[in-house]
């Protein structure tokens, strides 16, 4: 109980079927263990599926959940990051009323950019690591951001 | 061939070679019901309870080694059935499950007897499917019976919606499996197997630990000629009772909070685990941190999961045990048994000093008398299953087992009512042995409908109801560390299980002596009918050794020495 906790990513490799996602994570959720992002795509031109999974916990915990993973018939393949290139989305609403050269100067620093600009608000796009999101979206607080919406982290083993 | 969903059913049923299905029908299998009455390739034992049905599936897996099948419809059908399934996944035996669903168009508008199944059986089955075109049907069962055989066995759900069943499909089961995403890994890593040998060979105090993982292998035989060409001692887990013959000189016994002195102690002083099947259990470890403290751990198991879950294993080795102990058993020569000798002599020591006993009682027979009795007058002749409770202890102790599959016992769930459904499924796989399940007078009421089935089908299980009118194993823990607070565990208001059992057609004992007993044993074989014989036992015996739940191994409470009069 008193282990320290721990992030991190894993991926997972399962078959593009119904219930695999429940499947999965039904192993964390029975152990009472929360999911902080999960984002999935199909792998273009297969009948597989790619997951990442951000969580945090005890490592005995973690690697346990891995092998659980494993064992789950419809799963190819599970990678337990540890040296990864990884990027998050964020989506950013500000009123058109804030400073549009601020905001655009401030997602440039972080690989983003505006991408929509309508009547009353317009929306900035970044894309970067989840650490460096955390400090753009500390960064832009003072523009008065109406809606922030983050995609979960994807990862690559380098 | 085009055939409906539910011939499709019975079609692969034949092609798995399945002789025994048990089962409920109702609404929504009805279908699937229809062919089996058309059919005579295989027989339906309909029991009375749809839990009943998967744990005598259960039995008949465990006794046979063949998957066991049973069918049950949906809603209330499905949901009694879920105790069974996670019975059986915990002791990973080998089950198809097959339940009805209400048809497609009506599956998530709650429509009558409408239950997620497939959300439910989930957490406590190997796999689990939702037909939603019978098309695919033909591909489903056979994986389903595929992945609950191999690997770690454990059972496959498949849930199945009426109109399903009436859809009219081409089948052909003649079909390769293409389970890219499983592929169990039964060969073990030959550089591997070789460490671990050079280990066992400079061990000074290794030690067998033999689980319920060699029998599903059918590695028995093979793990009997490992123990007695190395000549190192064995421990068996209670789910492993039969790997080695009772008599066997190289066997500690069982280890584990009911375990023997010696076996315990071996396991808190050998050098050298050697784990054949095994998934260290906080029943058979006690306090982890304490578990074979001073030895090195070898591994050997089916399911990576398993290795290095609890106990590190510094030696893992992932296979099937049979495999790889056949393969440890081509390196037998870098082995000398006998410099085991002293180690061996120690553990005899362990044994002498305490040895896995009781003491008789003038006024009362003793519940392992019984179970000792049983073994004298059957042994090998018998199979047993048991219930759960201090009966199940007491068996997994003193029953002198002789060969594998002997033995069928709830061991993970530990589910009270399991013993007289498994017992009917053990007979129905093995008509040619005497099916003995021993029970508890709280046990046998959790599935006693199952009197019907057995009385129905003539399938003649002697329940041995050591009766001590309280719920013995929950009244004990009251007794040693709730200071005796027995809060709801006083059984003394009860049926007339003589009667009980005569009411549906099968004969009744009541004794209370040992002569009475044995003249029971004795007519209740003979007659080859369904039996209960109710023995009046000791009420307060307490099951011993005990390690108390979460304790080291070695630090038991044992017996007490008979005072000498």
């Amino acid at each position: 109980m008193t282990e320290n906790s721990e992030r991190r990513v894993v991926s997972v490799i399962v078959i593009n079927e119904a219930s695999v996602l429940s499947r999965i994570t039904d192993l964390f959720s029975g152990r009472g263990y929360n999911i902080t992002s999960l984002t999935v795509a199909p792998i273009p031109e297969s009948k597989y599926s790619r997951l990442t999974i951000v969580t945090s916990g005890s490592v005995r915990v973690i690697e346990q959940i891995t092998k659980q993973l494993h064992k789950l018939i419809p799963v190819l393949r599970v990678y337990e990051h540890a040296d990864m290139v990884e990027k998050e989305v964020a989506m950013i609403k500000f009123p058109a009323s804030e400073n549009l050269s601020d905001i655009q100067a401030l997602c440039e620093a972080y690989n983003g950019k505006i991408v929509n600009a309508g009547e009353n608000t317009i929306i900035a796009m970044v894309a970067d690591e989840p650490k460096r999101i955390n400090n753009f979206l500390k960064a832009i607080k003072r523009y008065n951001p109406k809606e922030i919406v983050r995609s979960g982290a994807v990862a690559l083993e380098r | 061939m085009q055939i409906s969903g539910a011939q499709m059913v019975i079609e692969a049923f034949i092609a798995e070679g399945v002789d025994t299905v048990f089962g409920y029908p109702g609404g929504a299998i009805m279908n699937v019901y229809d062919e089996i009455y058309k059919q005579d390739k295989f027989q339906h034992i309909l029991n009375r309870h749809e839990q009943a049905s998967v744990h005598a599936a259960e039995g008949y897996a465990k006794a046979s080694g063949k998957v066991g099948v049973a069918m049950i419809t949906s809603g209330p059908g499905f949901t009694n059935a879920v105790t069974g399934l996670a019975d059986a996944y915990m002791d990973s035996i080998p089950l198809v499950v097959v339940s009805g669903q209400v048809p497609m168009s009506l599956i998530g508008t709650d429509a009558f007897q409408e239950i997620d199944a497939v959300g439910i059986s989930r957490s406590c089955t190997k796999h689990n499917y939702l037909v939603t075109d019978a098309k695919d049907l033909p591909r489903i069962l056979k994986e389903a019976f595929y992945i609950a055989r191999t690997g770690r066995p454990g059972p496959v759900h498949v849930d199945i919606p009426k109109d399903v069943t009436a859809q009219i499909e081409e089948f052909d089961y003649d079909i390769e499996l293409d389970l890219e995403t499983y592929k169990p890994h039964t060969k073990g890593n030959p550089r591997q197997i070789k460490k671990a040998m050079e280990a066992i060979a400079k061990a000074k105090r290794p030690l067998f630990y033999l689980g319920g993982g060699i029998i599903n292998a059918n590695a028995a035989y093979e793990v009997r000629e490992f123990v007695h060409k190395s000549g190192i001692p064995a421990v068996e887990t209670f789910m492993a009772r039969g790997v080695l013959s009772h008599d066997d000189e190289l066997l500690v016994g069982m280890l584990g909070m009911h375990g023997s002195y010696a076996s315990n102690m071996a396991m808190s002083e050998t050098d050298l685990v050697i784990g054949l099947g095994v998934r260290f259990d906080d029943r058979v470890t006690g306090k982890l941190s304490e578990f074979a403290k001073n030895a090195e751990v070898i591994h050997v198991d089916i399911d990576p999961a398993s290795i290095s879950k609890l106990v590190n294993a510094n030696y893992p080795i992932v296979g099937d045990v049979k495999n790889v102990v056949v393969d440890m058993l081509a390196q037998i020569e870098k082995i000398d048994s006998d410099n085991y000798e002293s180690w061996r002599e120690t553990i005899n020591n362990f044994d002498e000093l305490h040895p896995l006993t009781f003491h008789e009682d003038s006024e009362r027979l003793k519940p392992q008398w019984v179970i000792q009795r049983v073994g004298e007058l059957l042994g090998d002749d018998a199979n047993i299953s048991t219930d759960v409770g201090q009966h199940q202890m007491w068996s997994g102790q003193f029953y002198p087992f002789t060969r594998p599959r002997q033995f069928v016992s709830s061991s993970g769930l530990g589910t009270m009512g399991f013993g007289f459904p498994a017992a009917i499924g053990v007979k129905a796989a093995c008509p040619e042995k005497t099916s003995i399940n021993f029970t508890g007078d709280g046990s046998i009421l959790m599935n006693v409908q199952e009197l019907m089935t057995a009385v129905e089908k003539k399938i003649p299980v002697i329940n041995i109801i050591l009766n001590n009118n309280f719920l013995g194993m929950v009244r004990q823990w009251q007794t040693l560390f709730y200071d005796k607070r027995h809060s709801e565990t006083d059984l003394s208001v009860q049926p007339d299980f003589v009667k009980l059992s005569e009411a549906f057609g099968g004969i009744g004992y009541r004794v209370h002596t040992k002569e009475e007993f044995d003249a029971a044993l004795k007519d209740a074989v003979e007659k080859n009918v369904v039996a209960f014989i109710e023995v009046i036992v000791h009420r307060m015996e307490n099951v011993m050794p005990m390690v108390p739940a979460g304790g080291s191994l070695f630090n038991m409470m044992l017996l007490e020495k008979k005072e000498s009069k």
